[in-house]
């Protein structure tokens, strides 16, 4: 792997930008792995690449049925945060974030992460309460978060109405300055080269069609592009989990809604943080090229399409000029949206699972992208050590036998 | 916008509905001899199908009453509704699955 520095963009300057090495090769499957990971996702990307690094595994492949940064990873709105109500879920995104904050100089690649601080605002009495207590279990877990109130919204968001007239003031918001924004498909492409550099077979176009097993064990995988043999299999497939997971004869508690984003025209930097409410159901930051960047909530109905109904997006625009009537002139250019696989507690699944040697990292819902390096890290212990991390250790996916659900819907609402 | 078919008002936008997920999950006839693993299959798990997919819709603002769907989840092709109580249309071959 050529080390990315000044010194290569100077040297390649001088060839005129012509002899830059490919970023990752595109090897043919091999006929066996030691471990496959289905989902070339960021989740799975960090999965193989801390497999590697971190447990020393290195005869892995990632199967991915599309193509790299073609699905939820560069498909969401980019925001980065651990404030979390419960213990189990601070402890885990926290450790997302502290990777985070070194991510960029531990792969090598600018995954453009820019702390400039997340507010939650709250709009009634119900969630102010709510917030400040999500501001004190934040500090007693040792995650960074404040309490601000209207003013202090203003403040912070200068362009925000603030007005008591509003149809749903603002009353107050939480505030993590450590959270922020980061470039989403870096995020894929860098995890990818620095995987690869590690030895891990990232294979793309390869969609996983069957589990194969023998006496309650995988064996391997059937796939578009043949067989392929392996010891153990996580599954980090979001949208799909359900899918594979009726390959190996599982029942998973998720299920796959569309969820929708949408970018206005580029316009100069007018809003310097990122904004999210739950109440009024919108989130807006702004894009380094000065698109606003926005989303809401999931459609309500299953959906493995990739786009939502029109309304959805008519909704969340409404909430967002009560916010912001600045944006009333702002055109938008594009709508997309993602299958997300949302799970009853709103908490992810990172577990065994009845068949022997098959994992599965799933259910992060409207709010995997920030995980992104916790889930790999966490998984790829447990695929490792085959048991989880304690980190990941009440995900498990018998919590929903047990009934120690994490309970994390009003953190999760419309945070993504 | 899906147009769903209520049985009884007939063809409405989908802003008119309410989801109610998946269809025929059939209550347990006796609740206290029910083992953790056969209340989580009834409460939490679900067979999110990618196809052709049995759903409850309410039309809340319209005649207030619950029924069920067909509709491909990858299409969003709707094959038809049904009232409660009333076996499903027979279902298309999962042919239209695929993308
Ligand atoms: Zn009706």
């Amino acid at each position: 792997m050529v080390k990315y520095s000044i010194f290569t963009i100077a040297r390649n300057a001088l060839t005129g930008h012509q002899n830059w090495p490919k970023q990752w090769r595109s090897p043919e499957p091999k006929p066996e792995y030691d471990v496959i990971i289905i989902g070339g996702g960021g989740h799975g990307l960090a999965t193989a690449y801390y497999l590697a690094k971190e447990h020393g595994v290195r005869n892995i492949a990632v199967l991915e049925k599309g193509w790299l940064g073609g699905g939820n990873t560069a498909r969401n709105t980019t925001i980065v945060r651990s404030n979390y109500l419960w213990d189990e879920s601070a402890a885990i995104y926290e450790k997302s974030l502290q990777l985070w904050e070194g991510l960029s100089q531990d792969i090598n690649y600018n995954v453009m992460l820019s702390q400039r601080g997340v507010l939650n605002l709250a709009h009634s009495l119900g969630d102010v309460r709510e917030g400040v207590r999500r501001v004190n279990a934040n500090r007693l877990n040792g995650v960074d978060a404040e309490w601000l109130d209207a003013e202090g919204v203003k403040n912070f968001c200068p362009i925000i109405n603030i007005s008591k007239s509003a149809r749903h003031p603002v009353l107050g918001a939480t505030l993590q300055r450590r959270g922020g924004v980061a470039r989403h498909d870096s995020v894929a492409w860098g995890y990818a080269r620095a995987a690869d550099a590690l030895g891990v077979d990232i294979i793309q176009n390869c969609e996983v069609t069957g589990i194969k097993r023998e006496g309650g064990k995988v064996t391997g995988v059937e796939t578009t592009r043949g067989d392929i043999a392996a010891k153990k299999i996580g599954v980090v497939a979001a949208g799909h989990s359900s899918v594979i997971a009726e390959m190996a004869g599982i029942r998973l508690p998720i299920t796959s809604h569309p969820l929708q984003a949408l970018v206005s025209e580029p316009i100069k930097p007018v809003i310097d943080c990122v904004v999210m409410s739950g109440a009024v159901h919108v989130y807006v930051s702004q894009s380094d090229k000065g698109e606003l960047v926005m989303g809401a909530g999931i459609d309500s109905f299953n959906s493995y399409a990739q786009r939502g109904s029109f309304h959805v997006i008519e909704h969340q625009l409404g909430a967002c000029l009560e916010l912001f009537p600045i944006f009333s002139r702002v055109r938008m250019m594009r709508t997309w949206g993602g299958i997300v696989d949302t799970c009853p507690d709103a908490s992810p699944i990172l577990s065994r699972t009845p068949v022997d040697g098959l994992y599965f990292n799933c259910g992060w819902g409207t709010g995997g992208f920030k995980a992104t390096p916790g889930s790999g890290w966490c998984f790829a212990h447990t695929l490792a050590k085959e048991e989880p991390h304690p980190l990941n250790a009440p995900f498990s996916l018998s919590r929903f036998e047990s009934g120690a659900l994490i309970d994390e819907h009003g953190a999760a609402g419309v945070a993504h | 916008m899906l147009n769903i078919d209520c049985p009884w008002c007939g063809k409405r936008h989908e802003t008119e509905f309410h989801y109610g997920g998946e269809a025929h999950i059939a209550r347990p006839e006796d609740p206290a001899k029910l083992e953790d693993t056969e209340w989580a299959e009834f409460l939490f798990m679900r067979t999110n199908t990618k196809g052709y997919f049995a759903e409850r819709w309410l039309h809340s603002h319209g005649c207030r009453r619950w029924f069920n769907v067909i509709r491909n989840t990858v299409t969003h092709d709707i094959v038809g509704s049904y009232k409660m109580g009333e076996k499903p249309p027979k279902l298309p071959k999962r042919t239209g699955d695929a993308k």
